[in-house]
């Protein structure tokens, strides 16, 4: 009997209960708040965005800046060192994203947003605002160390710019790989081993530290289609002059492919999850 | 109440089965596997509208499943349910706007403080950020969490989490709240507090399905139960009922002096007060059991040794266990009730299994 009224909205169209556009964004702004308060209360979480780029900047510099560039002329590898460094930044901070989502699933927390009417990509997207938002700040204190080192841009603040939104496109884009790992491996220890492991060679295997024309002819040819070499090539050129295109969009090419690859595996295991 | 009404919920008051008797949820024949297991096999269960339907079984049983298939967390391999009249499957958007979920884990963010995670609720919810604050502050103040309001919930012990669960799951008036084992692990002060938090739920119109493993909880706030066990339904029917299948409470008589035991049941037994018999001693525990099914009853046996001198330290009454339920209802005992468990378990109601 009671099957006659309660049987009544099944006869309404599939689209209702759609989650709007408007409703979506604030979906996700109430979720970047809280990965906002997250870091509030556990200010140790930027350590990556706000200590990281000054030890880096400050330990490079001056362990190899004199071998690399002679004694005394620290400055000119310190001009060759930022633009690679806010490359190399970018996949530091991106890694961040895959630990937390790791993190969420095994909370109960996840269930709680599953079983309310919002998006579920929104807690994703959340995560990548949230994390874009980390990669400026990092840049900017980057920069902001690099300038009072004595860093020279000899082209326009509009090319300086270019390089920085660069970096945070193809950060964006790494960003997928680390949410992959993060909801593929069991623990967010297992997925900061695995980031580690991606990480390492190709940071130090790319042109972000030292030119690669006196590595061996195996070595170059590496660090050649690495897209990090890429990247810190173009962020060098929009900064310090030279030829950007080739750089530029093989960079915007691996951004592109890296998303295209990861993204849909990314958000297939995170319905399959959810 | 008008104060508190909430602008942009669509509980969708029109769709829902106005006035009383319909059901709330439906379930039929509803199975899940993982694998070789069958978590369920072929549930059905109804829970009228505005009542407590208790589901009561072991560890194991399948309770926690059938909540998530409820939940839209599970997708059912076979079978139908239907909650304020939307299908767990093909309308899993519509139905999250009706329900709540508090389960055996809080799921909260341990890093945000109470205040924070409601009003995030809020917010997810559509909420005005106005109505965001005021409902959070209110559900706060309700489930006395004000003074704890800013401390990050990670630091709640496990009674407040709970509660803030709870709060959590209430704020957005949920036509449909499911509760799976709310009280596990819970002290019984913080449980006490629980229940009566979920009564007043009820009172105030919600639906509710309450799993649980404690007879005395399902007594305390259901007004039917269904007994399930290896993703089966065994029993089922209004709490009297199946109480009456069971049997009563037993009532125990703890003399000051344990020398008097047989000289208490003699004096039970010679009275012969209406409905009371097979009064039994408990030496080993120093107790007088008696059964009984009426609070009457119990009055007539406490005047009676009363009346005849006898000093009485203590008294206590005894809901079947969960145990005792299935070997009435069933005639066998609960396929995996975890024994550790039982044995960790110092509530009052195991004392009688014993």
């Amino acid at each position: 009997m009671s099957a006659a009224t309660l049987s009544a909205p099944a006869a309404a169209p599939a689209r209702e209960g759609r989650i709007g556009l408007r409703a979506n964004l604030r979906h996700i702004g109430a979720l970047a708040r809280r990965n906002l308060l997250q870091i509030k209360a556990d200010p140790e979480s930027m350590f990556d965005a706000v200590i990281m780029p000054i030890i880096f900047i400050l330990l490079f510099t001056y362990v190899f800046g004199g071998s690399m560039a002679g004694k005394g002329h620290e400055k000119e590898y310190l001009n060759y060192l930022v633009p690679g460094l806010m490359a190399m930044q970018g996949m530091n901070i991106a890694m961040a994203v895959g630990t937390g989502v790791n993190d969420d699933f095994k909370k109960g927390v996840m269930d709680r947003f599953r079983t309310m009417p919002i998006a579920r990509s929104s807690v994703l997207i959340a995560k990548i605002v949230v994390e874009i938002g980390r990669m400026l700040v990092a840049t900017a204190i980057l920069l902001g160390m690099g300038f009072a080192l004595g860093l020279s841009i000899t082209t326009t603040p509009l090319h300086l710019l270019a390089a920085v939104a660069l970096s945070v496109v193809f950060g964006a884009s790494l960003m997928w790989v680390f949410i992959l790992l993060g909801l593929s491996l069991k623990t967010p220890q297992a997925v900061q081993g695995m980031a580690m492991i991606i990480l390492m060679p190709l940071q130090f295997g790319s042109s972000i530290f030292a030119p690669t024309a006196k590595m061996p002819g195996w070595l170059e040819g590496f660090t050649k289609y690495n897209p990090l070499s890429n990247l810190a090539d173009a962020a060098r050129h929009l900064m310090r002059g030279g030829p950007v295109a080739h750089s530029v969009w093989m960079t915007l090419a691996w951004a592109v492919a890296i998303t295209l690859v990861t993204a849909p595996l990314a958000v297939s295991k995170f319905r399959k999850k959810t | 109440m008008g104060a508190g009404t909430v602008v942009g919920m669509t509980r969708n008051d029109t769709t829902r089965g106005a006035g009383s008797g319909g059901n709330a949820v439906e379930v039929r024949g509803l199975v899940k596997h993982f694998g070789a297991t069958k978590a369920l096999d072929g549930v059905d269960l109804d829970v009228r509208e505005g009542t407590v339907l208790g589901v009561l079984g072991p560890n194991g049983a399948g309770k926690t499943t059938l909540v998530r298939c409820l939940s839209t967390l599970l997708r059912p391999d076979a079978g139908t349910a239907r909650v304020a009249g939307y299908d767990v499957v093909a309308q899993p958007r519509q139905l999250r706007r009706v329900i709540g979920l508090t389960g055996q884990y809080a799921s909260v963010d341990e890093k945000l403080s109470g205040f924070e995670n409601l009003y995030m609720i809020g917010r997810l919810l559509d909420l005005s950020r106005k109505d965001a604050r005021r409902r959070g502050e209110e559900m706060l103040e309700r489930f006395s969490l004000t003074e704890a309001a800013k401390r990050p919930a990670g630091q709640y012990s496990g009674g407040m989490r709970r509660r803030l669960d709870l709060a959590a799951s209430m704020i957005g008036r949920p036509a449909v709240l499911y509760l799976d084992e709310p009280t596990t692990g819970l002290d019984p002060r913080t449980r006490n507090e629980v229940w009566e938090e979920v009564q007043r739920m009820v009172a105030e119109g919600s639906t509710v399905l309450l799993t649980t493993q404690y007879m005395e909880e399902a007594e305390q706030l259901a007004s039917e139960l269904t007994v399930i066990d290896r993703g089966q339904v065994i029993a089922g029917g209004r709490v009297d009922e199946l109480k009456a299948k069971v049997g009563g409470r037993t009532l125990q008589i703890r003399p000051a002096d344990r020398g008097e035991l047989h000289r208490m049941v003699g004096e039970v037994a010679r009275a012969q007060l209406d409905g009371i018999a097979g009064a039994t001693a408990d030496e080993a525990e120093g107790v007088v059991n008696v059964p009984i099914i009426s609070d009457e009853q119990l009055t007539a046996v406490v005047a009676l040794l009363g009346s005849r001198g006898f000093a009485i330290s203590g008294i206590s009454t005894h809901l079947p266990s969960l145990d005792e339920v299935f070997l009435a209802v069933t005639g066998q005992k609960a396929s995996s009730s975890a024994p550790e468990q039982d044995a960790a378990d110092t509530d009052a109601l195991q004392e009688v299994a014993a």
